[in-house]
This record gives C-alpha cells, structure tokens and sequence, in this order.
C-alpha cells in the first residue's frame, strides 16, 4: 500500500538549531557578530583588516573568524593587526556553517567570547551558498567592489536581500574603474529597500568612520 | 554548489523517519523551495541520483515545488506576491518592501512510500480491497 508521510522539516534544520544556540550564547556575551559575504575579490580581508585595526585603536576589543577553502594566509594578514584571528580551512566546502564556528569557538587560546565586543566572521568567498547558512550572526554584511560592476545586487539578490548592511569597497579606484555610484546604490535599493550603505575604501579610510559609528551604534542597540 | 549537501541532508532526515515504516519502499521526497533560497533546482535534481545511490531511497523521485516570494506591503497592508527577484517593490502600488512572508522556505514537505513492497504493485491495491 502506498502512502503519504507529512514531514514538513527544514532540511538545514541541524544548522538552524546551531545557529540559534550561538545567536543565544552572543547574545548573553554581550558580543556582536557580523558575517562578512561577497565574491572572491571583493577586498573583505582588507576592509576587514582596516576595521579590526580602526575599533582597536578605539579601544574595543576585536576578534575574527576567517573561511577559506585552503591556506592561512588571510589570517596571517588580519593578525597583523594584534586582533586574535583563526582561520577556518573548509576544503573544498563552499561556504561556513554554524558548525564550523562552534568547533572554531572552542579552545580558541586568549578568546573568550564574554571579553569581546565585536567578532567578525569572513566567510569564504562566494555570493550564493553562505546565505542558506545562519551563523547565529547579529549582522549580515553584503559587500560590492567597485571594480565587480553595479548589477551585482540584481544578479545575486538571494544574498543582498538577505543582508543587513552592504558595504561597497575600493572607492578610491571609482572613478578610473567607470563605476556608476548612483546606479550602484539604486539596485542594492530595489533588492533590499532602505538598507544601510557604507561607500569605503581600504585603502584611503574613507567611510571607515561612518562604518565605525554604524558598528557602535548597533552594539548598543544589542547591549541595551 | 552546496546542493549536494542539501541533498545529502534530505536523504538524511527520510532515512531517519523511515525507521518507522520498516520495509517500506519510498517512491518520492517532496520538498519545498522558496525563490530566495539559493537553491538551483536542475542542481538537486542531478545530485539526487547520486546521494540516494545505495540507500533506502535509492530509485525514487525528487519532486520540488518552487514557493513565491510574498512581501507584505505597509502601504497597501496586504500580503503581496513578487513576480521575480529584480524588484522588492509592490506590484501593486510600487512602493519598496521589506518584510518578506514568504520565499526562503528550504523544507521536506512529504514523502510517499510503499510499505509493502513485494506483495502487489502500487495501484493495484485498492482494487484487491474491492473484490
């Protein structure tokens, strides 16, 4: 006899249910986690190197998570600037998992995450897979470079809309790269209506302090 | 490209609820896949043949069933459903959404078993019910 069994079950239900324990163990830590997603490319190491450095010279303590499929290089770089940072190799895996930063979280030497008031995770580079996977993260940031083209938002909306800011970087080659800022700033609008955008450059620092005050200001809001 | 481990997790999940239907044959898994969910659906499909390959649901279908995006829309303050992902506006009043109801759904909504499947073939049994 045939028959019909109702399962209605999330398939990414172990994920979920991780995340949902991390957001809470954020939460009672007082930390705010952002998870950083763009293509390869996009410079996230270096906007990221360039906010760890920023935060810590005002005095915050900063820690990073960072996805790769192969190497550490990426974490050798972002400790450079004297933030705790472990890498986190996926082999081959195209994106993080709650799972990965569980395990990551753990025996972290000099990291507790009630010490901390910002963690940043780097995912691996790559605009669809990481938005199906929850990282329990306070933050998702959707970043864009200047050099990738304006319609990005509209190829890829299943991660800009999933995004809470989006942050478009290498502003200082903007002009010689042709980019279109105002038509750049309309699709990220039409996929994510209202989101906040931070034009910044790595590089040169501009935008670094609206970003900053963006970060403090969503701290708050998250201690309160 | 994590559709294999999509998958993977499907097979998973079934495998798990069909202890309860010891012996059963499974025939198809129905799954339910928002727009929104990054998930290329030629993909599962392709993938499918070979996560199932030498487990209980190896020889049976994947039905997938895309679900719309739905946004509610403040200014209207109805629930409205979008014709692509170029827009987040309201295909009513044009005005831009946020608050998304519907499209991110990534679910098992149902599978269909056999759960005898040596004694007849699928279809014949409620003929034999009859006579």
């Amino acid at each position: 006899m045939t028959r019909i069994v109702e399962l209605r079950q999330g398939i990414l239900k172990k994920n979920d249910e991780l995340a949902r324990g991390l957001r809470g163990r954020y939460g009672a830590a007082g930390v705010l986690v952002l998870n950083l997603v763009s293509s390869p490319g996009t410079g996230k190491t270096a906007f990221l190197e360039r906010t760890l450095r920023d935060l810590k010279a005002r005095g915050a303590r900063v820690a990073a998570l960072v996805g790769d499929l192969e190497t550490d290089n990426d974490a050798r770089r972002l400790a450079a600037s004297g933030a705790p940072v472990r890498q986190i190799n996926t082999h081959g895996i195209c994106h993080l998992d709650a799972e990965m930063i569980d395990k990551h979280l753990v025996g972290w030497e000099g990291v507790e995450l009630a010490g901390l008031d910002y963690l940043f995770i780097e995912n691996v580079g790559n605009l669809v897979c990481p938005s199906s996977y929850d990282l329990g993260e306070g933050i998702r940031v959707a970043l864009l470079s200047v050099t990738e083209g304006e319609d990005k938002p509209l190829k890829y909306p299943t991660l800009f809309n999933s995004a809470d800011a989006a942050v478009i970087t290498k502003m200082d080659i903007a002009e010689p790269c042709g980019f279109d800022r105002e038509l750049a700033l309309k699709n990220i609008n039409e996929i994510r209506p209202g989101i906040r955008i931070f034009e910044t450059s790595a590089k040169t620092g501009v935008g670094m302090e609206e970003w900053l005050a963006y970060l403090e200001e969503e701290r708050r809001k998250k201690r309160s | 490209m994590h559709e294999l481990s999509i998958v993977s997790g499907v097979v998973d999940s079934v495998t798990e609820s069909l202890a309860a239907y010891p012996g059963a044959k499974v025939l198809e898994v129905r799954l339910l896949v928002g727009a929104l969910a990054s998930v290329v659906v030629d993909s599962l499909q392709f993938c499918w043949g070979i996560a199932t390959e030498g487990t209980p649901l190896e020889g049976s279908k994947l039905v997938v069933k895309t679900v719309p995006v739905v946004m509610h829309c403040a200014n209207c303050d109805a629930d409205v459903e979008l014709e692509g992902l170029q827009s987040f506006r309201c295909p009513r009043c044009d005005e831009p959404c946020c608050d998304l109801r519907q499209g991110r759904e990534l679910e098992i909504e149902s599978f269909e078993i056999d759960d005898e499947p040596g004694s007849k073939k699928a279809g014949e049994e409620e003929i034999g019910v009859k006579a």
